[in-house]
């Protein structure tokens, strides 16, 4: 893992839904080593702890990574007041990312909620060998499809009141494409109840599964152990942590 | 430039900056960001006669100025550490202090000889650890227990022995006493208080383990009053840390009495923040016209 820390220059911000921004960030060193599911951790001026925030777009060529993320308390809205122009404190890239496996014919890249961003640089990577499955609350709560769309995977919506695509939750979708056959991985983030169904699933019907978790945390690289979450390891239980072992684990290594 | 070395019971530092236990692994992850001999030490990972697992998540949770955790020493116990760690901790030209803890007095002791036998620098004991059921604070916490725990570990070693206190006592000057009474050569202050935080919206407090060690610059205030009444009452030196995010903090722990100065949570706002703590001491000391840090150590006036 090669990671730096340095204070960067937001080149773009827009609002991509209430209470969900973009920013686009000018970090060479940070983009070229960047890999999918990776996060950066970003230090907010008036806390001890920074915030990790997963990233949902990388340009190698441009230098500029993007990330998307939700004001979910003081920390993130802090964080949100940050303009054009302005520095963003960042130690990044961080993290064990999602497996990109050239060989692989079809997988389905499912997000929930804000977990759908680190899906996003999967489309890009897969292209039309990619269905990316996104839920969400509702209509006013839906991000990126245009992105997914441009990548030219097929995009599935749902949205837990029907207010835009399908009614219901991101496994219904799922569950009939795994029915189908044909899927190489299974590619998937968002809310744990979410991920355990999944996870069954794939399990079920022997589908590769990458699941990305979210956890408190402190370091960010490994070596305070607070990110702690519940794996096997040779047979034996152990607590793995998000932020270096993860925060993309093998769903099969993960004790629910 | 001053002069920014310090001594320790016997032991040079080339300053006095030590990222504390807990915050900074056995350094690795760090060595990605600086070289590790621009620090004066290191205080390792808590580490036990055999691997722990730790608590469950969550073990984090933010305060005020702060955070709090409850970690729970997870560890992959001394053996691993003699073979792995620390040969290559012993490449990068800083004093180890090695961290570590247990459930019984004999458990530590038995840590503290097999460490005895390897080229570890010092040994920091940890008597008070708030996130462990057994042994923890459970030792720091009467007079009786830290002066037994620091008996048997004493008669276990000839390394220098810092044993690191909790702040979670009536008096930590009594404390102090008690164990460089049973042969301690420093001290080490202050571990963290023990705090508790609760989602309002479900009921349930934020760490699974309900309570947790609160540390950051909320604690810094404590940390001074502790370390200057510690350095009042025992003639070893003292250790300080608590709340250290600046140079000026840790010229300010160092008069209060401080020989060295620990740096925790600071570490995770900045990661950089010890060496740029080492920067602003000596930049301090030169506007000063100081020639040496030592000649700030205890020279607080009180009225």
């Amino acid at each position: 893992m090669k990671y730096t820390q340095g204070q960067y220059i937001i080149i773009k911000k827009s609002a991509v839904a209430k209470e969900i921004y973009s920013f686009e960030i000018s970090c060479p060193e940070v983009a070229e080593v960047a890999e999918a599911g990776q996060f950066v951790h970003i230090r907010v001026g008036s806390f001890t702890l920074r915030r990790p925030i997963s990233i949902c777009g990388i340009d190698k060529k441009k230098g500029t990574l993007r990330i998307v993320f939700e004001i979910r308390g003081e920390g993130t809205a802090e964080i949100a007041r940050l303009n054009e122009g302005d520095l963003i404190d960042m130690l990044a890239p961080l993290g064990h990312g999602f497996t990109v496996n050239p060989d692989f014919r079809k997988v389905v890249l499912i997000g929930g909620g804000i977990g759908t961003p680190p899906m996003l640089p999967l489309a890009q990577a897969y292209g039309g060998k990619a269905t990316a499955i996104s839920g969400f609350r509702n209509s006013s709560a839906v991000i990126l499809q245009d992105d997914f769309r441009k990548t030219g995977a097929e995009t599935i919506l749902c949205t837990d009141d029907g207010s835009a695509g399908i009614h219901g939750f991101v496994t219904q979708p799922f569950a009939e494409l795994a029915e189908q056959g044909g899927i190489d991985a299974v590619y998937t983030c968002g809310p744990m109840p979410m991920l355990k169904n999944i996870a069954s699933i794939c399990r079920e019907k022997n589908i590769y599964c990458e699941i990305s978790l979210e956890e408190r945390m402190a370091c960010g690289i490994g070596a305070c152990l607070g990110c702690a979450c519940r794996t096997v390891r040779n047979d034996e239980e152990y607590f793995a942590h998000v932020c270096k072992d993860g925060p993309v684990f093998n769903a099969e290594e993960v004790l629910w | 430039m001053a002069d920014l070395s310090v001594n320790v019971c016997g032991v040079d530092f080339k300053n006095p900056i030590i990222p504390a236990s807990g915050v900074f692994g056995y350094g690795r992850e760090y060595e990605e960001l600086f070289p590790l001999n621009k620090l004066g030490g290191i205080a390792t990972k808590g580490t036990t006669l055999h691997l722990r697992k730790g608590n469950p998540a969550p073990r984090i949770a933010e305060t005020p100025s702060g955070m709090l955790n409850s970690v729970g020493l997870q560890n992959p116990g001394i053996d691993h550490f003699i073979s792995t760690d620390l040969p290559y901790l012993l490449t990068k030209n800083l004093v180890i202090l090695a961290n570590i803890a247990g459930s019984t007095p004999d458990e530590c002791a038995e840590t503290a000889k097999k460490l005895d036998e390897t080229d570890v620098h010092m040994i920091e004991l940890n008597i008070s650890c708030p996130n462990v059921k057994q042994g923890g604070a459970a030792f720091g916490t009467s007079c009786e227990m830290a002066g037994e725990v620091t008996r048997k570990v004493r008669s276990a070693t000839k390394k220098p022995l810092v044993v690191k206190l909790s702040p979670n006592v009536t008096s930590i000057a009594d404390i102090a006493k008690a164990v460089e009474d049973a042969g301690a050569d420093a001290v080490s202050l202050i571990n963290t208080l023990l705090g508790m935080r609760i989602d309002i919206n479900t009921g349930r407090p934020i760490l699974h383990n309900n309570v947790g060690g609160l540390s950051g610059p909320a604690v810094f205030p404590v940390a001074v009053r502790m370390v200057w009444q510690v350095s009042n009452a025992v003639k070893i030196p003292v250790i300080g840390m608590g709340g250290v995010s600046s140079g000026r903090d840790a010229v300010e722990l160092m008069m209060a009495g401080a020989s060295a100065v620990q740096v925790g949570a600071a570490i995770f706002t900045d990661p950089y923040a010890p060496i740029r703590i080492i920067d602003e001491m000596n930049e301090f000391l030169d506007i000063k016209g100081i020639k040496s840090v030592r000649d700030i150590i205890g020279t607080v006036k009180p009225w």
